[in-house]
């Protein structure tokens, strides 16, 4: 008779994978400044109508609910909707970080009081380079003396100051005024972030990516800046994949700890996932995010390591990385479950070498293209 | 002049059901804390200094003789930047 029982185990429900710990709400493709190494998708104008307020209310609900704890709001530029504070508010009430990315355009005093008072946690601003002039040039726009306002703004409001600078071909010569500029501003926080090459960047790649030579200085400068700065403000460098040889980790291995929303409400294992092909983005409208995190087939795509191809099931460093990023391969090989190509060890891994060597070259001047809708339709591609 | 530990307003601390442990948050990340950090955490609220703290999870926790391992945390938690000493 034991036998037959059912051991008392087996009637608990199977422990379930934890749910995500980080919500990313891109709100809106929108965008007032035009970085040409913008990693949205290149056909953003292509998306459908933005969530409503009350979508995102229950995205916000629903993801804490399963456990998670930060609330990044990003887009494009999030302050151009008028409902930031109500969602900031929301998130902050049920115990979420919450941070806010932006350009700082559309950050007022006005504003900024707002999002205090509804309990945002933390600002992280951008700026493009450390002059006016460069700024305005690789963004298409003059909002230099703004960010500095902003900046300025957001101290005075209690803030730490915490900036970001993508760093590429055109500015990373000019890094030691950038990070003088980021001390003057009294900053704490300084991530200086390589273009990673998606979206926008992608199409500009041979104008952004930098030569091994200026990489090399521009990591002897911030060096001599942690040095002399100690713990007054911490300096990210972010090292490029292309150049670092080390495919990384995506987003912490896909569908483990992070969950990004599109502005029209597809949910996503990364924040450029949507440009991969042959998956089905599920909708935050039509399921609830348990589902999605769980059982839906695009999050368990890539999950783990038994999908991996065999240039990555035969390689010690498999559970450290993944394969790598699998926008990275899709966009080089064409087949989004190949190897990363920035590992040495892929097969096609020369088509790596191949841009860097044309890094490499003096003569390289090539045209940026400006993230802006008209481009957008006009381009009518993912990358 | 007594200095009081306080959470670095970098941080935010707090009971996170769903991991069943005080955590700290910060932008894009979460530090889970053990039982012992979580209950030293709680009590550095820039309102009492060290020897009350020490006293209080004595209290709590019926225990003496806590004040090397509160002090050696502290140390810790003061170089990772969780707190900061404020002045009474």
């Amino acid at each position: 008779m034991d036998t037959l029982l059912v051991p008392p185990e087996a009637l608990q429900p199977a422990a379930r994978r934890a749910g995500p710990l980080w919500l990313l709400a891109e709100v809106t493709y929108r965008c007032p400044l035009h970085c040409a190494f913008c990693y949205n998708p290149v056909d953003f104008a292509a998306a459908g109508p933005e969530l409503s307020t009350d979508d995102w209310l229950s995205v916000i609900r629903q993801a804490r609910e399963m456990g998670a704890a930060q609330f990044g709001i990003s887009g494009g530029e999030p302050l151009l909707r008028d409902d930031i504070e109500i969602l900031v508010a929301e998130a902050r009430r049920l115990g979420f970080y919450t941070n806010l990315i932006t350009s700082g355009v559309g950050l007022t005093e006005a504003r900024l009081a707002a999002l205090k008072e509804a309990g945002l946690d933390h600002i992280q601003l951008s700026f493009q380079d450390a002059t006016r002039e460069a700024n305005d040039l690789i963004t298409n726009t003059r909002t230099f003396d703004l960010k500095r306002k902003v900046a300025a703004l957001t101290k005075a409001a209690g803030y730490p100051t915490v900036i970001n600078c993508v760093l590429h071909r055109s500015n990373i010569d000019h890094l030691d005024r950038i990070i003088g500029m980021a001390v003057e501003i009294g900053a704490e926080y300084l991530e200086l972030a390589n273009t990673q090459y998606h979206g926008w960047a992608f199409l500009n790649r041979e104008a952004l990516m930098p030569s091994t030579a200026q990489l090399a200085e521009a990591e002897a400068v911030t060096e001599r800046w942690r040095q002399k700065l100690g713990k007054k403000m911490r300096i990210l460098f972010v090292t490029p994949d292309y150049q670092s040889k080390k495919p990384k980790k995506c987003m912490n291995g896909w569908g483990e700890v992070f969950l990004s929303v599109t502005p029209d409400g597809l949910a996503l294992p990364c924040h450029t996932a949507r440009m991969l092909p042959g998956l089905d983005f599920p909708d935050v409208r039509e399921h609830t995010l348990d589902w999605i995190w769980h059982d839906s087939p695009l999050f368990n795509r890539f999950r783990g390591t038994a999908w991996l191809p065999d240039t990555c099931q035969s390689c010690e460093d498999k559970e450290k990385d993944h394969g790598g990023c699998r926008c990275q391969a899709f966009m080089l090989t064409g087949d989004p479950s190949a190897t990363d190509p920035v590992c040495p060890k892929s097969p096609d891994h020369a088509l790596i070498e191949s841009a860097l060597a044309t890094a490499e070259r003096q003569d390289n001047c090539h045209p940026l293209v400006f993230r802006d809708p008209k481009a957008s339709k006009m381009l009518g591609r993912a990358f | 002049m007594t200095l009081r530990p306080r959470i670095n307003r970098l941080f935010r601390f707090q009971w996170e059901p769903a991991q069943q442990a005080h955590v700290l948050l910060y932008p894009e990340g979460m530090v889970k804390l053990n039982q012992s950090a979580g209950e030293i955490l709680k009590r550095c609220d820039g309102s009492r200094d060290l020897p009350a703290i020490v006293a209080d999870l004595e209290a709590s926790f019926n225990a003496t003789g806590l004040t090397p391992d509160v002090e050696a945390f502290l140390a810790m938690a003061e170089e990772q930047n969780w707190i900061d000493w404020t002045e009474a």
